[in-house]
């Protein structure tokens, strides 16, 4: 401690240079005048006095030393020549610095770019009191295909049983997921705003203050429909208000209601979705259809444990509760019902998981992917880190006299190794301004290829203490990575080794062969995880849809009461008669848009296969529109009725399209049309009028799977399909316009094109794609430039010996030979490593490859190739350069 | 370039910086030069302090807030620095002294035990 407040009191001295030389100076010599006045006044002579004096006191010079030592912090000056000269080394080698920073730099942009994602993403806590003791609810279930999946939506019935179970134990919040709204304000456009349902006790719990007005409180959430009150965000109070206090109090309407503003949370609580930022919050009574429907799903369960409850206790608490009611419902299965899948549904677990930093639906979509892109973006810097150490090796090299010198004049080893990581991490902070200039720029541009530029991801990408210390740490990291092995190395001359000048030649070699082979390794495997996510977005783009998405509007509209068919087929006719309007149907969904219906069928003398087919609702016209082609049979035309059960609960017959899928499962691949099936759930028969091609249904990956169209019901709701003549992105707004004057009933939600719900699906894929080719193409640059460079290097080096052999009669092709062979080794040795590497990677990605196998001999052959004319390019210059040696000149001239 | 110093040296310091503490105390502002003669008598002329030694020593001692150094004029008329120990300086005066002897009482008897 005493040591610690001496060395700050040192270095506020060194800093506000404290007392000069000519101060401390005139003190001593006041001490030896003193000494020699006395000497005197004992008698002396003068002469003799001031020798006495000295004699006693010492040197002037020799305490000066001391003293100047003494005085502020030693290390702290040495620091500041080290740096001083680094500095002077990186602008004398300005040239070969630039390099290394421009190709550093990237590597660290590209990094620090990735990990902020990652951290603001999934890391970066929530602005809430105590995030480490917030948990949401989530339940691992069968997905709709069938594959494992976590779910964390719950229906209100499920969040006031599991409120009552864990009353003394847990504040349980309720906290709806965000959706984009359409508002209004004083009679203004509509405009759309992010919205978030909450409990009444989320901001309490949450520990979150008003920054004006007041927040939503237990008593704003008690009657259904009966509190239409909201509470803004800081940003889009911010944003859309320019901080107004006077907003309180101001109300706008959506859905017909008109809400009135209470309230703005404080800065920095932007919601509870990383990906989203919510505009403002509803109380969750103001959804009043959802709150009695079981099985209607429309929020994430929150909860923080009261102080000293264990969250695993809570955890036990509610999973008994969600197993008991799984083995109830369990019982009430068909007694047909597959016995694997009753095994399936019982093993279903209840989770909690940390929600310190959020949960949303990107967080889960980009988890692996932002990763994986980290990963990537790591070994990117540690081949540039590889070129950099290269590139330092052979300057020390030609430095070998200097280091010897400062050896010589008695610096020690930690000095040298001081000096030589001074200048490492001096151009690493150098290359991370360059990095984080890059950044700056490219992580809000990958930000924006999270999501279609209709429904954008916004995160927080602040600078804040995180970034900064992301970007430190990273400093350091590249300093000891590039930096460490050269200056240990360095630091190790011996003088009379270095004037030798035969010392360390040999280890120098075999350094950069491991560093080229590491090198190669790590490009070859970036190459590899590139192509692997290139074909496998290149499979998946390429695969039929079965309809055309071109020109195709997708639009979904709420009604406020049922529509029978035949208004929402006077409505489609009504869009069709529009100027640039092809043709418009109505439909229950599109394909791709996330909806599944599945309900099982009995063929007669057909055993049913376990999956039951897929179902969708369409009106007449929905073939044509959708460019599906029907084989057989017919299109649905006004008048045809869907299978179902009337008033009296009494089957009645419908009829139905069926793909081709559905014939080669129900109908041995025959024709189907005039065939009747009966449907299980309503035991209505169903008569078959058309069979159209397959298309895609719930995602792109999936196989083709049989399905059943049936005419549509009457809805309330539905989705428009509108085929546009032209760019479809300017009929958005006209259509909004057209429907509010051709139904008043109907209400547009939203209107995107389809490509761009095309582009949804495929996001993810593409931004792998899109970023390992990046990182892949920087890599095999930086590689090129190390093993050119290193191969360059040892060309001036051995040009005297080259001169000899031409001399002595040696082929060119024995020249190049000679000098490549041991980097050929060390690429060749880098190359399998690499690709076994690439291999595994595959393996460990396969869950976002479509259709690919990461060992198929094409997947391996083009990275190798494009490695190998790259390493091509690499060599050929340095060859030809060492084959042109003209030995007259070398073997006669002095280094 | 470093302050290493022997084991030696490093039980003088300790000891120094307390004999000089204890001389500003005794006597009140002093000069280095003074503080030497005066430390040489006490000695019995077995503490011959040279500049190299005693400046140092004040330096760290007033680095660490100990001592405050002013320049002054001496009784005839010659211009020096004058060191005055502050309030942490008597505290840590104190602390010293007691722990000193303490320790010098332990010796003693471990000393004499050994006899």
């Amino acid at each position: 401690m005493r040591s610690m407040l001496e060395l700050l009191r040192r270095l506020a001295g060194s800093l506000r240079g404290s007392r000069t030389d000519a101060d401390l100076e005139q003190e001593l010599r006041v001490h030896v005048e003193m000494a020699s006045a006395e000497e005197q006044s004992r008698g002396h002579h003068p002469a003799e006095a001031a020798r006495l004096a000295r004699l006693r006191a010492g040197d002037v010079e020799l305490a000066m030393d001391t003293l100047r030592d003494q005085r502020g912090v030693p290390w702290l000056a040495s620091a500041r020549a080290d740096l001083v000269f680094a500095w002077r080394q990186v602008i004398r080698h300005r040239v070969a610095s630039l390099a290394v920073i421009l190709s550093l730099g990237l590597a660290m942009g590209a990094t620090l770019a990735a990990y902020r994602l990652v951290d603001a993403v999934l890391r970066r806590p929530l602005h809430v009191a105590d995030p480490s003791q917030l948990f949401f609810v989530t339940r691992t279930v069968q997905a709709v295909d069938l594959s494992p999946d976590d779910r964390d939506d719950f229906d209100y019935p499920t969040y006031r049983t599991y409120v009552a179970l864990t009353t003394g134990q847990a504040d349980l919040m309720l906290v709806g997921m965000t959706s984009r709204r359409s508002i209004t304000f004083d009679g203004g456009d509509p405009e759309t705003a992010v919205q978030q349902f909450v409990s009444g006790n989320v901001f309490a719990t949450l520990g979150l203050r008003p920054a004006v007005g007041r927040l939503l409180s237990e008593q704003d959430d008690v009657v259904p429909g009966g509190h239409p009150v909201v509470v803004l965000s800081h940003d889009y109070w911010q944003r859309r208000f320019a901080s107004d206090p006077a907003v309180v109090g101001r109300t706008f309407r959506m859905d017909g209601g008109l809400y009135e503003i209470t309230g703005v949370a404080a800065k920095g609580f932007t919601g509870t979705e990383p990906g989203a930022v919510t505009d403002f919050f509803v109380p969750a009574m103001m959804n009043p259809e959802a709150l009695k429907i079981s099985g209607w799903s429309w929020f994430r369960i929150w909860l923080r444990p009261r102080p000293g409850v264990d969250p695993r206790q809570v955890e036990a608490l509610l999973h008994s509760r969600f197993q008991a009611e799984h083995i109830e419902r369990a019982r009430s299965f068909a007694p047909d019902t597959p016995r694997s899948r009753v095994e399936a549904f019982l093993t279903e677990r209840l989770v909690l998981q940390p929600a310190g930093a959020g949960a949303s639906v990107i967080q889960k979509t980009f988890r692996r992917p932002l990763w994986i892109l980290a990963s990537l973006a790591t070994l990117l810097l540690l081949i540039a880190c590889g070129n950099v150490a290269n590139l330092q090796i052979t300057r020390a090299l030609a430095r070998r006299g200097e280091l010897a010198l400062r050896l010589s004049l008695g610096a020690t080893r930690g000095r040298l190794l001081q000096l030589m990581l001074f200048e490492s991490a001096l151009l690493a902070t150098l290359a991370c301004g360059a990095g984080a200039l890059f950044a700056w720029w490219a992580a809000p541009f990958i930000v924006s290829m999270l999501a279609p530029a209709e429904r954008p991801v916004r995160l927080i990408l602040d600078l804040d203490v995180r970034a900064v210390a992301i970007g430190v740490s990273l400093i350091v990291a590249v300093t000891m990575i590039f930096g460490l092995a050269h200056a240990l190395r360095a630091s190790a001359t011996t003088p009379a080794g270095a004037l030798k000048e035969i010392r360390g030649l040999h280890g120098h070699r075999r350094l950069t062969s491991t560093l080229v082979a590491v090198q190669m390794a790590l490009c070859v495997f970036l190459l590899m995880g590139a192509s692997l996510f290139v074909g496998s977005l290149d499979r998946l783009q390429s695969r039929p849809l079965g309809f055309a998405p071109e020109q195709l509007l997708h639009v979904v509209v709420d009604s406020r009461r049922q529509l029978p068919p035949e208004e929402w087929g006077q409505l489609a006719a009504a869009l069709t008669d529009l100027p640039r309007i092809e043709s418009a149907i109505v439909a229950g969904w599109a394909p791709l848009s996330g909806n599944r219906w599945r309900s099982s069928v009995t063929a007669p003398g057909v055993a049913s296969p376990q999956d039951a087919p897929n179902w969708v609702s369409v009106s007449p016209g929905y073939f044509a529109t959708m460019r599906i082609a029907m084989l057989q049979g017919r299109e649905f035309r006004a008048g045809d009725r869907p299978p179902r059960l009337d008033e009296a609960k009494k089957p009645v017959a419908g009829v139905a399209v069926v793909n081709e899928a559905f014939a080669r499962v129900y109908f041995g691949g025959g024709n189907p049309v005039g065939r009747r099936v009966v449907v299980d759930s309503s035991e209505a028969p169903m008569q078959i009028v058309g069979l159209a091609t397959d298309a895609v249904y719930f995602s792109v990956r999936e196989a083709s799977h049989p399905a059943v169209y049936v005419p549509l019901a009457a809805r309330q709701g539905a989705t428009l399909l509108v085929r546009t003549s032209g760019s479809g992105t300017d009929r958005a707004q006209a259509l909004r316009r057209e429907l509010a004057r051709l139904a008043p009933d109907v209400q547009l939600r939203e209107a995107v094109t389809f490509e761009s719900f095309l582009t949804q699906q495929l996001i993810r894929e593409r931004l792998l794609a899109a970023l390992s080719t990046f990182f892949a193409a920087l890599a095999v640059i930086l590689a090129v430039i190390g093993i050119y460079g290193v191969l360059n290097h040892a060309v001036t080096r051995e040009r005297r010996e080259i001169g000899l052999r031409i001399v002595l009669g040696a082929r060119p092709a024995h020249i190049v030979l000679r000098l490549t062979a041991r980097l050929l080794g060390a690429m060749s040795a880098g190359a399998i490593i690499g690709l076994a590497g690439g291999v595994a990677f595959g393996r460990w990605v396969q869950a976002l490859l479509f259709e690919t196998d990461p060992a198929d001999p094409a997947a391996l052959f083009v990275p190798l190739t494009l490695m190998a004319v790259a390493a091509v390019f690499a060599v050929l210059p340095p060859a030809i350069r060492a084959v042109r040696t003209d030995p007259a000149r070398v073997i006669v001239t002095q280094d | 370039m470093s302050n290493k110093q022997s084991g030696k040296a490093d039980v003088l310091r300790g000891t120094l910086d307390l004999m000089v503490l204890q001389t500003l105390d005794l006597m009140g502002p002093q000069h280095g030069y003074a503080i030497a003669t005066r430390l040489e008598q006490a000695s019995h002329g077995a503490l011959q302090l040279n500049m190299g030694t005693l400046y140092p020593a004040l330096m760290r001692l007033e680095q660490r807030g100990l001592l405050r150094g002013v320049w002054g004029t001496t009784g005839n008329n010659r211009k020096a620095r004058f060191y005055s120990l502050t309030a942490a300086g008597r505290r840590q005066l104190a602390v010293d002294r007691q722990s000193w002897q303490q320790m010098a009482t332990i010796m003693d008897s471990v000393l004499r035990g050994q006899a």
